[in-house]
Parts: structure tokens; sequence; C-alpha cells
């Protein structure tokens, strides 16, 4: 019954795939362009030319590259933790027996609901009576564990590691940890990189904590869009070089990466 | 009485019998378990606490980063507590009597709640069509999927920055295209509906591809054999994705809604920067101001801490009400369908 679908649902979806990229294309249209350009009565269909000049006068305007540079740090540094973290509790849930795991993996659960967007203002409190709230890994903070990681690391490891094999490296002599470091880690690789990336993305995208922790000289990059934005003069040319800019490290990473985040959303969602 | 059992034989593995007979003699202080060599002792405790070791990280800066604070938010809403001199008096209901009194507040929250359906309606809807879409047997499909998820890549803050030029009120594309068909402008940033219907497009341009790709693997785990039973009974495509398809993919329906309720009613990078003046004010009536923008806007525009906290208590109370409630809608959807 493997019929092909027909020209309706290839020309459905090509609109709809154009409607995606349109956006990003369009940021490009206008971010190499010229002011003048830009208040023309019809938009230009091809890219301008001026996208370097416009890019120089992004960096000229904001902090980019210590913006890059931060973003940089914090999402990789904030990914490794959370990816570390989620699998050593993942595999305790998943493998281990242990009292009240049943209770705490439906607590674990459970938190994935909360909002914890909500608690900015005591974490910020915190944050200024520690004196992080200069430093940018303040704005890792609220994200170096995560509920989402663990029981995503759970549910991948409780098929991905035989029970049989915890319990023959256990008979070997193995120590626990050891049995995480040599069995149950080698198997979570495919698993630990789709959570790696989508934490990378998702603390590259947070705006809201940023925005209230860190100083206006030593931001991330969403918070350098920010300010970029904020002028009197609105240059939307700069403006749009600034937004494609933002955003082409993680364009790389989806041309690289892209098989594994489709494949971690669909992973996460038939279990989840 | 010392530890009697000589603690220094060197490690390797030995079978635990013989071990035994080396043990303390009975009545030591050595705890229950006698006949236990120290390793194996040692091996019992790594059984009995790595798991607990293990988790623990997890439970312990949670516990910091996210239950503390949203109790202490709690507390804080009760103080006068300014950003710049700390705690101060103890108010009560002030700081709440004070936000529910603001007629902005009322009016961000309507927003809020606009937005919301604005988007996440839509937003489901779309999601199931491309969903099903995908679901047939396309030539390289993870190229369709990856152009599905693409969106998901950029960034809010560089999403509103787009669109906001796209539903420019002077020269943005969108007014151009209106132009050339012979419609009137309009004024996306002025107006109150148009502006939610911008905010509620970025929302929907984002997301609905991840969504769609959580749909589609739901979708897929269909068995088969349903389909055919159902085709063999005459049920036509679209009878089979009412009758079979979407009471199938239920749970996961729950979930996406759920989550788009808890994030959608959040939403705050998208507003602030579809403003363009440098306030970010929402509009200049704050027509499209958020409830998460008027707790930005108490606790880091006028340093009014305790505002800012009795605003995030009403918003996650607005949020818990709102999860509880798709959840009886879609269960009560379910008995329908």
């Amino acid at each position: 019954m493997t019929r092909r679908p027909g020209f309706l649902v290839y020309g459905l979806l090509a609109a709809y795939a154009l409607g995606s990229a349109f956006p990003l294309y369009w940021s490009i249209l206008i971010g190499s362009s010229t002011a003048e350009v830009v208040t023309r009565q019809l938009p230009p269909l091809l890219p301008g030319g001026h996208f370097f000049d416009n890019a120089a006068r992004v960096i000229d305007t904001v902090p980019f590259w210590k913006a890059l540079g931060n973003s940089l740090m914090v999402s990789t540094a904030t990914a490794c933790s959370v990816v570390f973290f989620s699998t050593l509790a993942g595999f305790a849930f998943a493998k281990l027996r242990f009292r009240g795991r049943e209770a705490l993996l439906v607590f674990v659960v459970a938190t994935m609901a909360v909002p914890t967007q909500l608690g900015v203002v005591p974490l910020f409190i915190q944050m200024a009576r520690f004196g992080w709230t200069g430093s940018v890994w303040a704005a890792a903070v609220p994200w170096v564990v995560t509920a989402f990681g663990v029981f995503f690391m759970r549910q991948y490891l409780l098929d991905a590691v035989p029970d049989e094999l915890v319990e023959a490296a256990r008979v070997d002599g193995c120590s626990q940890i050891r049995v995480f470091w040599h069995v149950a880690l080698p198997a979570a690789k495919p698993a630990a990189a789709i959570l790696w990336l989508f934490t990378f993305m998702q603390v590259w995208t947070d705006f809201f904590w940023p925005l209230i922790v860190l100083p206006a000289d030593n931001p991330t990059i969403q918070i350098a869009l920010n300010q970029l934005q904020s002028g009197y003069f609105k240059d939307f040319s700069l403006i749009l070089a600034g937004a494609f800019m933002a955003t082409v490290p993680l364009l790389i990473l989806f041309v690289l990466t892209g098989r594994q985040l489709v494949a971690g959303v669909m992973q996460g969602a038939v279990k989840g | 009485m010392p530890f009697t059992r000589p603690r220094t034989r060197p490690p390797g593995p030995r079978p635990g019998g013989a071990a035994a007979t080396g043990g303390s003699p009975a009545g030591t202080r050595a705890p229950a378990r006698t006949g236990l060599t120290w390793r194996q002792r040692l091996s019992w405790l790594d059984v009995r606490l790595s798991p607990y070791l293990y988790i623990s990280p997890f439970f312990l800066v949670f516990l910091l980063i996210g239950i503390f604070p949203l109790a202490y938010t709690a507390y804080v809403s009760f103080f006068d507590w300014s950003l710049i001199g700390g705690q101060g008096e103890y108010v009560g209901l002030q700081n709440y009597r004070d936000v529910l009194g603001n007629p902005y507040f009322w009016k961000s929250v309507v927003n809020t709640l606009s937005i919301f359906v604005l988007s996440s309606g839509p937003q489901i809807v779309i999601a199931l069509v491309v969903a099903a879409l995908l679901t047939t047997y396309l030539r390289v499909p993870t190229f369709w999927r990856m152009s599905v998820l693409l969106p998901f890549v950029v960034a809010p803050a560089a999403t509103a920055i787009i669109f906001g030029n796209v539903f420019g009120d002077r020269y943005g594309l969108i007014n151009q295209g209106l132009d050339l068909i012979g419609l009137g402008p309009i004024q996306w940033h002025v107006d109150r509906l148009a502006s939610h219907l911008a905010i509620a497009s970025m929302v929907n341009w984002r997301w609905t591809g991840y969504n769609a790709l959580i749909l589609l693997a739901a979708m897929q785990a269909v068995p088969r054999d349903l389909y055919e039973a159902a085709e063999i009974d005459g049920a036509g495509k679209v009878r089979q994705f009412w009758s079979l398809t979407l009471p199938m993919i239920r749970p996961t329906l729950l979930f996406v809604i759920v989550t788009s309720t808890i994030g959608g009613l959040q939403i705050f990078a998208e507003p602030r920067l579809f403003d363009n003046t440098p306030a970010h004010n929402g509009g200049s009536d704050r027509q499209f101001s958020t409830v998460t923008m008027l707790v930005y806007d108490y606790g880091w525009r006028l340093r009014e801490l305790g505002l800012a906290s009795a605003t995030s208590w009403l918003l996650f109370l607005m949020i818990v009400a709102f999860a509880i409630l798709n959840f009886v809608l879609v269960r009560r959807a379910g008995r329908h369908l």
C-alpha cells in the first residue's frame, strides 16, 4: 500500500517550506540593502550586495563579537552540563533500582510543566547577592539542569541499555559508576547529542532572563539584538543584518545536524 | 573495640564465602551484615546509595533554581521590595491590590490571551495538516521534515525583528502587497487586533513545524492495520483522519496543547521587540503589551520587585488554570470523537 503522494501534497508542502524559509530570506534581502532602498515602493527581489557594509555597522553599533563569544561560551557549557547530569540521573532512573524511584520520576515529569521563568525575581535577588549579575555565567543559571533532559535520557536509556548488560557488568565486579561510564554512556551517545543540540539552542535563543541579568556591555547575542533594535532612528538594513548574523551560528548547526534535530523532536514526542 | 576485621587485604576478586570465614566474631559492633568483606560492603553501599547520588544533582539544582524561586516569589510579593534597597516593609496583599487595580494589568491579560488564542488555535490546526501531509510516502522525507523545522532555529528576538519589518506600518512588505491589490494599509503597530495578529503569526511561524513533527511521530505510531481495516470498511481518507488518527494521537495532542499554553502565556520577546520605539512598551497605549512584559516593567523599570512578584504569581495562577482547562476540554472532546 505504498502509494506515492500526488502533486497536491508536494505542492502544499513546498508552499509551507517556502513560507518557513521566507522570513530568513527577507532578513538577508533587507540586510543587504541600503536604508534608502528599504523605503522604496517595491521591495528588491535579490540581495543587494551591501551585507558586509551593514555587518560592519552592526559590529560598530553593538558589542557583537563579545556577544557572540558570550553566547557560544554559555550555550556550550550549559549544554555540556545538562547532558552530563541528565544522563547520570536518566541512567539511575532507567536502570538502577532504588526506593522511591517511581515517585521521584513522577516528580521530575511534573516539574517539566512548571514555568520556571516566573521565578525570575528571587533568582535575580540571589544573583545580585552573590554578585554574579555582571557575569555572563549568570545567564546559564536557570538552564544548568532541566527536567526534560533527565526524562529524555531516561526514556532513551530504558531501551538502549539491556538490563542483562548492566547485571553482567555488576557480576564482573564493576562499580555503579563504571557501569555508567563504560556501558550507559557509550550507549547514550545518540540521545546525548540530541539533548546537547536542543539545550544549546534553548540557551542561545533565551531572551527574558539574560535581559534581566546581564549588563549592557556584556550581553549575549539576543541582548545585543535588543540593543540594536532600541535606537531612535530605525535603519532596518542594519537591524535585519544583525538579526541574520545572530541566526547564522544556529543555521550552520541546523545544516550540519538537522537530521538529529528532526529525530530529536520526534523522539521526545512519542515517549513524552 | 576497634574494627577487628583486617582491612588491608589486597584488593582483588575473591569468593565471598572464603572471606566470610575470616569475618568478625559474633557480637561485634559491625552492623548487621556480618559475613561480608569490606569490599562487599562497599559494593552494597554502592548499589544502595549510588542511584541517589546520581539523581541528586538534578534535584538539588532544580530545588535551588526552580522550586525555591517560585515559592520565594510568593514571599517577595508580600513585601515592599526595591530592586536597589532590597527587602522593605511587609505590606500584606497591597501589591496584589495595586497590580489588580492597574488598568494596564488587565489590558496585558487580555492582550496575552488574545495573542495566545490567535496563535495556538491556528497553530494546532495547521500542524495537524502539515503532519498529515508528512505521513504520506514522500520522497526524501528528511528534507521535508527539516524544511518544516527551519524556523525553530531563529530566535524569538530575531523573529520579532524580522516580522516587525515585514509588518511595517509604512514600508512593510505586507502593506505594500495590500497596496498592490488596492487595499488600504493596516496599522500593524497601532491597531490592537492587527498587532496581535502580527505577533501571533511570529509564534505560529516558529512553532507550527516543530509541533507538526511531534504530531507526525504520534501519527506514525498508529498501527497500520487499523487504517487497512478502516479502508476495508469503506472509510475515506478524511473520515480515517477524524475517526482514527485524531483519537489515537489524543495524548500527544494534549501534550502539544499544554506545552504551547505554558509557553504562549509567558510570551515576552516577540511583543517587546515588535515595538519599534526604544521604550519597548508594547505599543504607545500598550495595545500589545503582555503580562510578562508587565513583570519586567514592574521589576526592572519601576524597580519594584514586590509588584513584579505579585504579577508573576498572578500569571502563574493563570497558567495553571489554563493548563487544567485545556486538559478537561481535550478529554471531553475525546469522548465525542
